[in-house]
């Protein structure tokens, strides 16, 4: 009873400015339907690492316009994620579960400037964005478990202090 | 083992194949591609505190830790089984300016610069500010900003989202500024 009070009570204002939390599954499976998650997590890993996107070096290039590499690889990631984001609207593509695909929309807040320059200057100290921040550290440099560490505190002070930030 | 699978894969193969992410989640499971709240349902899981922002049912959100896991375990898998640990190829005047910063030429042959990802660097002011600062500005600016570089800069303008679109400028911004005019300045003390 106590969760489902929590569920209601969940600010959807909040909830909507997450990459991940609207457009949720409705169904119900049994966990090793979960499974197919964690190849999916195990081919972005191997992604991540292939094409030298967890490299600090990389990075750095980037943001030195010293290489063409990343703005290569988001540049064509976008590509192919909005060419298929269309064909999935277009031809009304379902889940494997046969549910309808939703899309939510990203309200604009002040917090894509702050935090998006603050999430900037972190990604070129750190060399990761928090995809890679998982792939270094099992690419082997354990010391980045500390900046993993740091991220998640992060995170926990803007809940603390959120509703005193602009927005 | 054929060879070609153990060279870096070049942008055209890395990029498309980050880009079919989108509608790989969406088609298993009407989920959408972005890593950073991973950290907040660490947070709501671990540590809630009461905090309204963390009172949510994360275990609904647990495909995104399972997920994150398999990024961990797919990094692995690449090193240890899919690299040839070539020397990387990296700019030169990268390698002058890292050089000044006591990067080691001997440090290429890895992902990141083995002389500063290290635990004794941790107790250094650089370490401390590279990993503390860096980490918590990771944590707290994509929280704020709603999303990360899955979220928003792939999932987010694949999705025609105008927001995404201006969180990706800043981005490239606080990075521009981070890495051009901050860094130099960190290993200056």
């Amino acid at each position: 009873m106590s969760e489902i009070k929590k569920e209601t009570n969940t600010d959807f204002e909040v909830r909507s400015l997450d990459a991940m939390c609207v457009n949720e599954s409705e169904k119900k499976h049994a966990w090793w339907h979960n499974l197919k998650y964690l190849f999916t997590g195990i081919l972005f890993g191997i992604i991540l690492v292939k094409a030298e996107i967890i490299s600090w070096y990389r990075i750095q290039e980037m943001f030195r316009l010293q290489s063409f590499h990343m703005y290569g690889v988001i540049g064509s990631a976008v590509i192919v994620g909005m060419l298929s984001v269309w064909i999935i609207k277009r031809f009304h593509i379902k889940t494997i579960y046969g549910e309808k695909i939703e899309f939510s929309k990203k309200p604009f807040s002040k917090g894509q400037i702050i935090g998006g320059l603050m999430f900037g200057i972190g990604w070129a100290l750190t060399g990761a964005c928090p995809g890679p921040l998982f792939a270094q550290i099992g690419s082997g440099f354990t010391v980045v478990l500390v900046t993993l560490f740091f991220a998640i505190l992060g995170t926990w002070v803007y809940g603390l202090i959120r509703e005193k930030l602009p927005h | 083992m054929s060879d070609w699978i153990k060279e870096p894969w070049p942008w055209y193969v890395a990029g498309p194949l980050i880009g079919l992410m989108v509608p790989l989640l969406l088609i298993l499971g009407n989920k959408s591609f972005g890593i950073s709240s991973s950290l907040r349902h660490i947070c709501a899981a671990c540590l809630p505190a009461n905090i309204p922002f963390f009172q949510y049912h994360w275990k609904k959100e647990i495909w995104n830790l399972i997920f994150i896991f398999g990024v961990f375990l797919g990094a692995i898998i690449a090193t240890q089984f899919l690299s040839n640990h070539k020397p990387l190829d990296i700019h030169e005047d990268l390698i002058i300016e890292l050089k000044e910063y006591g990067v080691q030429p001997n440090d290429l042959k890895n992902q990141m610069p083995v002389s500063i990802f290290n635990w004794n660097t941790l107790l250094s002011i650089q370490g401390f500010i590279l990993f503390a600062l860096g980490g918590f500005l990771i944590g707290f600016g994509t929280r704020y900003a709603g999303g990360c570089t899955s979220g928003h800069s792939i999932m987010g303008l694949s999705t025609l989202q105008l927001p995404s679109l201006i969180a990706t400028i800043c981005f490239m911004i606080g990075g521009f500024i981070s890495a051009n005019y901050l860094l130099p300045l960190i290993f200056k003390l």
